[in-house]
């Protein structure tokens, strides 16, 4: 198994690098315009003292409405239970400055994008937030894409593949055949929905949350519960499709005297749940480094340019060189995370479908 | 701390987005997707499949060609061969019977002219006695009137009977 994985990983790694070659090379001067809005410090920044950790954090973390460019805010709906009000629910907007960082409307108040209680009850926050919505966009996405491309699959049956199918054509392949098929086996059509809608979702929502304008510049897949969930669906899948030789090798390995179990059924078990854990962190660090690097060398301009405008200038062709070198990097980060966590996740169900030699 | 605790909101609007999603992708898209490639390979394959039988047939029908050509050809040969064989019998046939015939033509001359020589030998043995008869008559005729004459005239018809 391992020296599979291990020699598939060896042909892939060229393919990759062709890859990372061809990102640089397509996406290098288009990006530099549009990357520009979503730093445009607002009014109140340049009031305030700016201060990028703050700026960075709010940008990585969720909010209760969508700032566009400017004083242009898009407003969300909150929807909130509580014991005290029951089910609520408004418009972000109605959230008045109230005093410093706080904003409070009613019985209500929001502080870092985190909305509370004054009574300091329990309040249910089920809220459309700025991440949700890019949430439901990269989901309205997805069914657009791939609906429009099973149509034409049905239109143009037999034919060459033309637009939108041309396109996706080759990555669903990707999936297919350099991911579920080399894992799984004769297994792979089982986990094939699964498997693209976790790949296409991880990567919609990854080169959305590039975008630095509107519809995108979300942080969704870097918001840890994004990853939390899809970790979360691939260990009930685990956990349902697992046969009974991969049961006995975490219970109890067979072949090994029963006191070594004793250390060795602890570390099974935590291997169990950390693999999905470590997918979790994997997706999560990775897109939240990349929006904090991206963020912090344009957090540079205005540090320096606080200190002198000219040392602002200066700065600032370092950081859009450095920022479209990132960009590019997490142009490829986008794709081999989507690769990365499809193809683990086809190996842990390879790995829990394995039926036992025996030796 | 807030970045590495998930957002229970977030949480359960993924739960039914992703859900939803996958639903739907599942059953109206991958599936038929999925279905459309599978069988796209597999037309692909058959097609192939078929070029090389096409192939393999073509080979094969270009080897019995070549060997009805050959089977032809020495048939050709055959009837060639029996044609000549026939034209030199037939050839040696009329040969024997042309000298059969001269043979018997010549026998045939023979013949006649040995008939008409004994025929010949008759007339002249008829004209001889015819002759003879002649000269004893003129002869007689004669007679008596000298023996000198009688001689000369002998003599004189012998010269006569010469002549002829």
């Amino acid at each position: 198994m391992s020296a599979k994985v291990s020699s598939f990983f060896n042909v892939k790694i060229f393919s990759l690098f062709v890859l990372f070659v061809t990102f640089f090379s397509l996406n290098g001067y288009s990006q530099e315009v549009p990357k520009a809005d979503n730093t445009t410090p607002s009014p109140e920044h340049k009031e305030e003292k700016f201060n990028a950790g703050k700026m960075i954090m709010g940008h990585i973390a969720d909010e209760h409405d969508w700032h566009i460019i400017g004083n242009l805010t898009l407003p969300l709906p909150c929807i909130l239970y509580s014991k005290e009000k029951g089910l609520d629910v408004f418009m972000s907007s109605h959230f008045e400055p109230h005093h410093g960082e706080e904003r409070s409307y009613d019985v209500y108040d929001m502080k870092e994008g985190k909305i509370t209680l004054l009574s300091g009850l329990k309040v249910y926050d089920f809220s459309i937030t700025k991440n949700v919505l890019s949430l439901f966009i990269s989901a309205g996405l997805l069914l657009f894409v791939f609906l429009t491309v099973a149509r034409s699959y049905k239109t143009r049956e037999g034919k060459a593949p033309k637009g939108l199918q041309s396109w996706f054509e080759p990555l669903i392949l990707f999936v297919r055949d350099d991911i579920a098929k080399p894992t799984l086996g004769a297994n792979h059509s089982r986990f094939m929905p699964l498997l693209l809608t976790i790949f296409f979702f991880i990567f919609f929502g990854n080169l959305l949350g590039l975008i630095p304008f509107f519809p995108g510049g979300a942080n969704l897949t870097g918001n840890i519960a994004i990853p939390f969930f899809l970790a979360a669906v691939i260990l009930i899948v685990i956990i349902f499709i697992a046969n009974k030789h991969y049961w006995g090798h975490i219970v109890a390995m067979p072949g090994v005297p029963k006191w070594v179990l004793i250390i060795l059924t602890p570390i099974e078990i935590l291997g169990f749940v950390l693999r999905p854990f470590v997918l979790m962190i994997r997706l999560f660090a990775n897109i939240t480094a990349g929006h904090i690097i991206a963020l912090a060398f344009y957090s540079l301009i205005f540090i320096f340019g606080a200190k002198s405008v000219a040392a602002g200038y200066g700065v600032s062709v370092v950081s859009v060189l450095f920022t479209v070198f990132m960009f590019c990097l997490d142009l490829l980060v986008a794709f081999l995370q989507a690769f990365v966590f499809t193809l683990l996740s086809s190996i842990y169900f390879s790995s829990a479908l394995e039926v036992p030699e025996h030796h | 701390m807030n970045l590495i605790t998930p957002d229970p909101g977030l949480l359960f609007w993924m739960l039914v987005t992703f859900g939803i999603v996958l639903y739907i992708l599942g059953k109206f898209a991958w599936k038929p997707i999925l279905k459309a490639l599978g069988e796209r390979e597999n037309a692909i394959t058959e097609a192939l499949d078929k070029a090389e039988d096409a192939k393999k047939q073509m080979a094969n029908m270009q080897a019995e060609n070549e060997k009805l050509l050959a089977l032809a050809r020495s048939e050709r040969e055959a009837i060639l061969r029996e044609a000549k064989e026939m034209k030199d019998s037939i050839i040696a046939q009329a040969k024997t019977s042309a000298d059969i015939e001269g043979k018997k033509m010549i026998a045939n001359a023979k013949e006649n002219i040995e008939r008409e020589k004994t025929s010949a030998i008759n007339d002249l043995k008829n004209q001889v006695a015819s002759y003879s008869i002649e000269i004893a008559e003129r002869l007689i005729r004669k007679k008596l009137e000298s023996n000198k004459e009688q001689d000369e005239l002998v003599n004189k018809a012998i010269n006569d009977f010469h002549l002829n």
